[in-house]
């Protein structure tokens, strides 16, 4: 299988292929409240020195508000769904969800917050649902990734 | 490790750059062009599917087939002597059926995407354990992660093939070979996984399916019964419309599962839980634990509201998105990376039985083995001793895994490299024993309650237990098992492994369903045979 894609094609990578790898950091998911979208706000130890622990947590918790309001229960979002429901799911054909709706707000908070905070200290946040909202991406973008 | 791992980057791109000069292309690609599971896409990518889509097209075919012979021979009928609304409802009905059968089959049914490289080695550097570098043995890092989700311990398994800890609730399909989110089932008939972001349609396909079943049913009863009112036998009834005789012959027998399917799913709904759990009583409190779901939102109704209407997860596999250079990249390590963790811990590939062993990697050695000998004869049960290492021993082994490979070192008989090996016939003899003293016990057992709070047992077993010790001391002397555990520690750690057991004979539900597998479903096809024989 792995033969399989490797030999699809991949064309004008090689600037790609040259750019040195860098240290990357992954925030798991906390799964103490259930299975919501919500990523641990502990301090990662490899960020030390180059992040303010509140400059993390900040992000962290206001990420996972933003998950908690797209995951929340609320009359409007059942209304949706059974809206949906009502028309046979053919309305999702035409109109957008709440919940990607708040993803787009994730995705704007996310390089809201890469330019204001993180890009000036070297450090990139990845946008979760790149990642199948399973873990939060951070890469310090100047050090090696065994440093 | 580290040192293979550096050098990966490099053959990649050797590699990379060798196909670069050849497949120059100018059409964009997409990502499911290049999607790692074994789903099939259609549309460019709108619409997919599990591999084999056979079975779902002959439900599409029953299903039309019979609402067409309906429509067009009794609602005929009906309409012009009963009344015009029978054919209306029946439209209705099969409109909707057939919108969210194809809205199960060929949406995502919330597949995970794999891990990148980079976040797999993350992983395998947090999980890793230390090994004395002159330790006979490797050390593999454990393969389980507990979290406490609402007070209620819940197992998080690594996958192999997708380089994660599932989240709770997911499963890995074996068919799509993809973790799927809220794994219910993987389901032939509508030809595709149901999981999180497809239960809802399952559960409507499902619903209106037992209510057209039971309407197509009864329209071409009364049509048959109408007949024989107009001076007719019935016979002749029935030889002037054969198609109503089909048709009620079909929904006759289908209608009995699909309504039990229906009332079975209603239940899970209501409760909050999947089918894979449900099979797997992952909430019953066996163990002598209290257990509760910790996903349910309190009472039915919220259950059905937030399972049924509730916000829709988006897709995250994201098929149609058009593949950059970044992505590629992260595919190519990813699956040129692939063996090299694997290699070092002595695997011989990535589905094969041996994921059930990795599970138990935590355990002591003697555990581990035993997974491995007894998968022959009855070991489903073993099986399960050992992969669901007992809670009670796994702080202790963890406390003293730093210091354990020095203790292999110092052992003289164990320094020569088949440690494990040594092992073999002990466990065997030792694992008949107990399974032999705890049948006797069992018979002791039953007649108290079986969910009792455990607090009792180790009356019993204690003797059974110094006994299976005993024996297997004497054979081996020199092999002192768990050689850093006390005795009281070492009791403890047989007594819990035993305590699984006992409850797991009594309530026999695994060993007859061979759900240890079934827990991985990543590992074999056939037990994910049985469950689709069980399901739908």
């Amino acid at each position: 299988m792995s033969n399989h894609y490797n030999n699809r094609g991949r064309a004008g990578e090689t600037e790609q292929m040259a750019q040195p790898q860098c240290l990357k950091v992954f925030i798991p998911r906390d799964y103490s409240e259930g299975t919501v979208v919500k990523f641990k706000n502990s301090f990662p130890p490899e960020l030390e020195g180059r992040l303010e622990k509140q400059a993390f947590e900040s992000t962290i918790n206001r990420l996972n508000a933003y998950f908690a309001e797209a995951e929340k229960a609320t009359c409007s979002t059942y209304c949706e769904g059974c809206l949906a429901c009502l028309t046979a799911y053919l309305v999702y054909l035409c109109r957008e969800t709440h919940y990607d709706k708040c993803l787009k707000k994730v995705s704007k908070f996310i390089a809201e917050q890469n330019e204001r905070i993180y890009e000036p200290r070297g450090l990139k946040l990845t946008d979760p649902s790149l990642r199948g909202l399973r873990v939060l991406e951070i890469s310090c973008l100047d050090r090696p990734p065994n440093a | 490790m580290t040192l293979l791992r550096s050098n990966l980057p490099d053959l990649c791109r050797t590699h990379v750059s060798g196909t670069n000069m050849t497949m120059a292309q100018d059409h964009v690609t997409r990502k499911w062009e290049i999607f790692q599971g074994r789903n099939k896409f259609y549309c460019s990518g709108r619409f997919m599917t599990a591999p084999n889509a056979g079975v779902f097209l002959l439900t599409v075919f029953l299903i039309t087939g019979t609402c067409t012979l309906f429509f067009i021979f009794d609602c005929k009928y009906l309409a012009e002597n009963v009344t015009v609304a029978i054919p209306i409802i029946g439209a209705f009905l099969f409109l909707f059926t057939m919108s969210s059968l194809l809205r199960t089959s060929l949406s995502d049914p919330g597949i995970i995407p794999r891990a990148t490289s980079e976040e797999a080695a993350y992983v395998e550097k947090q999980i890793e354990v230390t090994n004395s570098a002159n330790s006979p043995t490797y050390r593999p890092p454990p393969r389980t992660k507990e979290v406490l989700i609402k007070g209620q311990t819940i197992k998080l398994k690594y996958c192999f093939t997708c380089k994660l800890f599932r989240p709770p609730r997911a499963s890995h399909c074996s068919i799509c070979d993809n973790c799927v989110d809220r794994f219910d089932h993987h389901c032939p008939w509508v030809g595709n996984c149901v999981g999180r972001r497809n239960y809802r349609f399952f559960y409507m396909f499902i619903i209106s399916l037992a209510f057209l079943a039971v309407f197509i049913f009864a329209c071409a009863v009364a049509h048959l019964i109408l007949m024989t009112r107009e001076d007719k036998q019935f016979l002749e009834a029935v030889k002037e419309s054969p198609p109503s005789v089909i048709v009620a012959v079909i929904c006759f027998f289908s209608v009995w599962s699909i309504l039990g399917l229906a009332g079975f799913h209603t239940y899970l709904t209501t409760s909050n839980q999947t089918t894979n759990e449900d099979i797997k009583g992952s909430f019953t409190g066996k163990r002598g634990q209290e257990s509760f779901n910790p996903y349910s939102r309190g009472n039915v109704c919220l259950n059905c509201f937030h399972i049924l209407c509730g916000p829709v997860t988006p897709s995250l596999i994201d098929r149609r998105g058009i593949v950059t250079e970044c992505y590629r990249l992260e595919i190519c390590q990813t699956t040129t990376e692939a063996p090299v963790p694997l290699a070092n811990y002595g695997l011989k590939t990535q589905n094969g039985p041996n994921h059930i062993t990795m599970n138990s990697t935590e355990l002591p050695g003697i555990y581990r083995q035993t997974t491995e000998i007894t998968e022959s004869n009855a070991g489903s049960v073993t099986h399960l001793v050992s992969s669901e290492h007992p809670l009670a021993v796994a702080p202790a082994l963890q406390r003293l895994s730093e210091d354990s490979s020095s203790h292999y070192k110092s052992q003289p008989s164990l320094n020569h490299s088949p440690v494990y090996n040594n092992v073999l016939p002990t466990v065997q003899i030792m694992s008949k024993s107990r399974s032999y003293a705890e049948n006797m016990n069992n018979v002791e057992q039953s007649k108290t309650a079986v969910d009792d709070d455990l607090h009792l047992d180790p009356v019993i077993l204690r003797e059974s237990h110094m006994l299976a010790q005993i024996n297997e001391k004497a054979k081996y002397p020199e092999l002192k098992m768990d050689n850093d555990l006390t005795v009281s520690e070492k009791e403890n750690n047989l007594m819990s492994a035993s305590r699984l057991k006992l409850l797991q004979d009594t309530t026999m539900i695994e060993s007859a369903l061979d759900l240890d597998s079934l827990e991985d479903s990543s590992v074999g096809a056939n037990s994910q045979a049985g469950l689709m024989k069980v399901l739908v």
